[in-house]
């Protein structure tokens, strides 16, 4: 919201700074985003009139002049310029002056050209940073030429209108009423403690008799909950006053005619957004608010056209739409040069009709933008008061005396909303003990009614102040007007003594994420979107599970529309980006939720499951990955088995499924060498993902003491040729089923040589045998020789193998 | 004495002046022991001297025999003497020869480390769990209820712009803030409440300073008599132990639906103690964090009497404070994953 200091001052008697009034807003809540001083970049600009002009005896485009600079003497300006002449008056910048040039700032100084000396330049309205807006003949090819009453050597800025400040301020979505210089005003007064009067400011005009009757017909009062009409006769269209149109530039706008201009100082001055039809084109001297047809026609007054739909609200009169209500208004009424007749509409729409009408059509304004944060009903009735002031002032029209509302409306105001509450209540929500006069008296400067009733009072809340509603709202009223320097900060003092920390669950989180970083890996953290191209990227079949994923309604773009199902995309491509980024080797896992929805459309909030990704690349193979795997089973009391499996983005002969028992936990391999090589990986990559929540679920709870044996464990090692196609897991698997005593089967070396025979090779494990922590002796070598005979009968057994 | 006329054979005097020649001359340890053996071996010249008193007239044999002795013992200390020389030697070379250069690169297990997304989470989550709160989470995808509706935000506010929200479907959307855990946890526990409810939020934002993913922590506490002088009690804790111990806290008036008062909070700046400086753009202050007192509306939404506790409530973006804390320019960095990035917050 930008509003400019002078239009500000107009309404309240500001003495301090610019500065001093941003902290002070600042402190109340309204935040300045940004303090602009206009005239920042023109500095040493006076004001001069040109005694003589003669040609430069060297050149013929220069003519050397000499100006009048008031008390500040005689000056000798060279200038090329070919419009000023002796007798006119001129800003000039004089040594040292400072002028806008081509976005930025050029120092002026004293020289000479072709031979004679310059004390300076003439300036242009483009060098002072404005426009016709700001002064008349600003936008002349030359000099801008001043006004014949404009005194002598004085500061320009304040004569062209930029010793001004704007006010950028940020309003809060609470405060509607504080989008206009009006809403900012009575809050300036207030905090500025400066007595002030109502909001609206006193709008008078002469209403002329009239014999036309308008008929407003609001057929969507929710959608319309207020809408006033009036009526103006023998319009003269024409240039707004400098005053005016000035107003309207320092805010970013362009004057464009009288009535239009009016339209839009009232926005801005009152927040009220109004449109102006010319009667001509209001069919009917009638007015009907309702839902557009289905597939209905409108083209706006920047001659977009729109094909609409019933959620689209429209102005129309007895035969056609004229506006697109609260966003633009139709080509077909607008204001034109020969327009002699104005209906004015001073509306209330509803904030989210309006926003889903400008959303759907991608038509923006600042009519919309206002009815977007929310016009209180209030505000048509002020703005039309204001337009109607602002034409009789300005002599382009005469205002009718007649309004006309629909049925529903009236103009009488409600009564003000009370709220019963007591000075006790106030102090105990804020903790501190703020004096009642205060109370009554921050109140009152905001426009509330207070009645006094010894401990309790009522206040009555201003009409433009819908957001209050409770005692709460008084108390932030009072405390940001108060000034939050008052709370001291306390402990809870009142408060019960709780239990805190982490959830069991959320410990063991901690502590897994601990094992990985241990192993060596870095944790990652990735979107909980991606791209549904990234399930092509993984050659999952159309019908993958993992492709019936939740998808967002309006991403940000389609690589971030599908939410995650499965983490090795986001794992896959933080590699790509290492590498890329010469990072040639790495460790990373990610901990993070997919999103499994049962039925999609959504009917209910999707399962969101915890996955574990891990990602290795550049150093290391399958079995540094499988580690990774393993410590975390060590470190959780799991027991993994793995066998081979196939997965459409895996090396075919390097894929493992993660089990514990039967079911299947998760996966692990490379990454298939197409892919790799789709990614320009030249390195291997290595990848896993498993269900976090079944790891958990099947977790060692706490530490399982059990008694150190008394007698040490035997250590044997074996050595068995068996087919190439068994596993290490099954020889592992068959030893400990085998044969009690053995606690442990680590394969150690594998063997293959021709001597062996064809698909042969040579698997040495080292068996531990435990004994039993009830034996009375250890195991003799005779028990160790027993248990090794029945293992490997066993391995010949099942698994046709026999000792190397 | 008459003793001195017997002839023992080769002079005594001799044999303790070869053994301590050729002791002398042993180089190693090894070599020293054969010299030994030599001398008083099983084979050595002392036995084959006590070989020899078969041949010596027996009256003279004691005689003989305390010669032999006191040869033999003489002996012995000499080689003690000289095994001891020949270790120090030998250890004093083996020292010389193990020696490393201790400024060579030591060898460790390669470790990895945690995201400072989930340090800064934890570090919060430990501050305020030493104050009784207790860590709750919530579903990242959300109804529009719990995220908007029971925090009195309803469908045509104006609050809803103020967080572009990623929709699913209609009534479905991603969270576009930790509060939905608020109204969860309420549902569930009555008063008195200390929680904190940290995790992922979504807005169809993305710049240079924001991320359509980020993460949040909120923090609510409901009791009876809690007021806006407690809530700024506790932030100044929490500023003081993430920060600084001279860090302080200040308050200015804001808006969000669910909070009433509504409040920012700025911590001074630690980089400049509050002077003013480029980090907190000369203004001394840093803002770190939104809160305000429970609006009635979101306590009655989850059926809690407002006449009778109030609450206040609390939240910040994790990634703000990790900026913050360690000085990292771009919230992007938090999701390249580069190693180079990841590296730098491991123990």
């Amino acid at each position: 919201m930008k509003v400019p200091f002078s239009w500000l001052k107009e309404y309240v008697d500001i003495t301090v700074s610019a500065e001093e009034l941003e902290e002070k807003l600042f402190s109340c809540g309204f935040e300045v985003e940004e303090l602009i001083y206009l005239g920042k970049d023109v500095e040493g600009v006076v004001t001069g009139k040109i005694v003589s002009c003669e040609k430069h005896p060297d050149a013929d485009r220069l003519t050397v002049c000499k100006v009048d600079c008031g008390n500040m003497g005689e000056k000798q300006i060279v200038t090329a310029a070919t419009n000023v002449f002796a007798g006119a008056i001129v800003p000039i910048a004089l040594d040292g002056a400072t002028v806008k040039h081509e976005g930025g700032v050029q120092k002026i100084k004293t020289g000479k050209l072709r031979g004679v000396t310059s004390e300076g330049m003439f300036c242009s309205g483009e060098e002072l940073g404005i426009g016709d807006d700001f002064y008349e003949g600003a936008e002349v090819d030359g000099i801008l030429i001043l006004q014949k009453d404009t005194p002598l050597g004085v500061d320009i800025r304040p004569i062209v209108g930029i010793d001004d400040y704007i006010f950028d301020i940020a309003v809060t979505a609470n405060r509607p009423d504080c989008q206009s210089v009006l809403g900012i005003a009575y809050e300036v007064a207030a905090v500025l403690k400066v007595p002030h009067g109502s909001f609206l400011p006193p709008c008078p005009y002469e209403a002329a008799p009239s014999d036309v009757k308008f008929t407003v017909e609001v057929q969507e009062p929710a959608l319309c909950p207020r809408y006033i009409g009036s009526y103006v006769k023998d319009v003269g269209i024409g240039k707004s006053p400098q005053w005016l149109r000035r107003r309207l530039a320092l805010c970013g706008m362009r004057s464009v005619n009288n009535i239009v201009d009016i339209t839009n100082y009232v926005l801005l001055e009152v927040g009220q957004p109004m449109h102006a039809f010319d009667r001509r084109f209001l069919h009917g001297d009638t007015v009907v608010v309702r839902r557009a047809k289905a597939g209905e026609k409108i083209t706006t007054l920047d001659e977009k056209e729109f094909t609409l739909t019933p959620e689209n609200l429209l102005i129309c009169d007895a035969d056609r739409p004229v506006a697109l209500a609260g966003v633009m208004g139709g080509l077909n009424s607008e204001i034109r040069e020969d327009t002699r007749e104005v209906f004015f509409e001073a509306a209330s729409f509803a904030r989210d009709s309006v926003r889903k009408t400008s959303r759907a059509l991608g038509q923006r304004s600042d009519s919309s933008a206002r009815f977007e944060k929310g016009v209180y009903p209030v505000f048509p009735h002020f703005g039309m008061l204001r337009a109607l002031s602002l034409v009789d002032a300005l002599g382009c029209g005469k205002p009718t005396k007649n309004w006309y509302l629909p049925h529903f409306c009236t103009l009488e105001e409600p009564p003000r909303k009370q709220i019963k509450t007591s000075y006790s209540a106030i102090d105990a929500l804020l903790g501190i003990h703020v004096p009642k006069e205060e109370v009554n008296a921050i109140l009152a400067r905001l426009g509330f009614l207070i009645e006094d009733m010894g401990s309790d009072f009522v206040a009555m809340v201003p009409h433009w102040r819908e957001d209050i509603d409770g005692f709460p709202d008084l108390a932030e009223e009072v405390i940001r007007m108060y000034g939050y320097e008052h709370i001291t900060p306390t402990f809870l003092e009142n408060a019960t003594v709780t239990h805190g920390g982490l959830t069991s669950a959320q410990k063991e989180e901690l502590r897994f994420k601990e094992v990985l970083a241990g192993e060596g890996y870095f944790e990652a953290y990735g979107y909980s979107f991606y791209s549904p191209k990234d399930f092509d990227l993984l050659r999952l079949p159309e019908d993958a599970p993992e492709r019936h994923a939740v998808t967002v309604k309006n991403p940000l773009g389609e690589d971030l529309s599908v939410m995650r199902t499965i983490l090795a995309p986001t794992m896959i491509w933080n590699v790509v980006r290492n590498v890329r980024r010469g990072n040639e080797a790495g460790r990373l896992f990610e901990l993070a939720n997919v999103y499994l929805a049962e039925d999609l459309p959504l009917v209910s909030l999707p399962e969101e499951r915890k996955h574990l990704s891990i990602g290795l690349w550049g150093e290391g193979d399958f079995f540094d990955l499988k580690g990774a795997v393993e410590a975390i089973g060590e470190a959780f009391g799991l027991k993994f088995t793995y066998c081979r499996c196939e997965k459409p983005f895996l090396h075919p002969g390097a894929a493992a499924e993660v089990l514990l028992g039967e079911k299947s936990v998760g996966w692990l391999g490379e990454l298939h060498p197409e892919i790799a090589e789709a990614l320009a990986l030249e390195r291997k990559a290595f990848f896993a993902e498993l269900d976090y929540p079944t790891l958990m679920r099947k977790a060692r709870k706490g530490i399982v003491y059990r008694p150190v044996p008394k007698f040490p464990a035997v250590e044997r090692d074996l050595a068995v040729v068996v087919e190439e196609k068994v596993t290490c897991a099954e020889v592992e698997a068959c030893i400990l089923r085998a044969c009690k005593a053995a606690t442990k089967a680590e394969l150690f070396d594998v063997y293959r040589d021709a001597r062996l025979g064809a698909e042969k090779k040579s698997m040495a494990v080292r068996i531990t045998f435990t004994p039993d922590p009830a034996a009375e002796k250890g195991l003799s070598p005779e028990t160790v020789d027993g248990f090794f005979k029945k293992i490997v009968g066993s391995l010949e057994h099942t698994l046709g193998a026999h000792l190397r | 004495m008459e003793d001195e006329n017997i002839q023992l054979g080769p002079d005594q005097g001799d044999i303790v002046a070869e053994a301590q020649q050729e002791a002398e001359q042993a180089s190693s340890s090894r070599a020293l022991y054969e010299t030994k053996m030599k001398f008083l071996g099983r084979t050595g010249k002392i036995t084959a001297l006590l070989k020899g008193m078969r041949e010596i007239a027996a009256e003279n044999r004691p005689a003989f025999g305390k010669k032999v002795n006191a040869l033999r013992e003489k002996l012995e200390e000499l080689f003690a003497a000289h095994e001891a020389r020949m270790k120090e030697k030998e250890l004093k070379s083996k020292l010389a020869r193990e020696q490393i250069d201790v400024t060579m690169p030591g060898r460790k297990a390669k470790k990895g480390g945690l995201h400072p997304i989930t340090r800064t989470r934890q570090e919060l989550i430990d501050i305020f769990a030493g104050m009784g709160f207790e860590v709750f989470e919530g579903p990242e995808i959300e109804s529009e209820y719990y995220n908007f509706t029971a925090l009195n935000t309803p469908a045509d506010h104006p609050a809803r712009d103020m967080q572009d929200t990623f929709y699913i479907t209609e009534g479905f959307l991603l969270r576009t803030q930790t509060s939905a855990g608020q109204i969860r946890l309420m549902e569930q526990k009555k008063p008195p409440i200390k929680m904190l409810s940290p995790g992922r939020v979504f807005r169809s934002d993305d710049d240079a300073t924001h991320s359509p993913m980020f993460h949040q922590m909120e923090g609510l506490v409901v009791d009876k008599g809690i007021t806006l002088c407690d809530l700024q009690g506790m932030l100044d804790e929490f500023a003081r132990t993430m920060f600084s111990s001279l860090s302080k806290t200040r308050l200015r008036p804001s808006y969000f639906p669910f909070t009433e008062p509504s409040v920012e909070v700025d911590v001074s700046c630690a980089a400049c103690g509050g002077k003013g400086c480029p980090l907190c753009k000369g203004t001394g202050w840093i803002e770190v964090l939104g809160a305000g007192m429970v609006n009635r509306r979101v306590l009655e939404n989850c059926g809690v009497d407002p006449d009778v506790y109030t609450g206040f409530a609390f939240g910040m973006g994790i990634e703000r404070i990790a900026m913050l804390k360690y000085g990292i320019g771009h919230i992007r960095s938090f999701t390249e994953n580069d190693v180079r990035f990841l590296e730098q917050f491991k123990d």
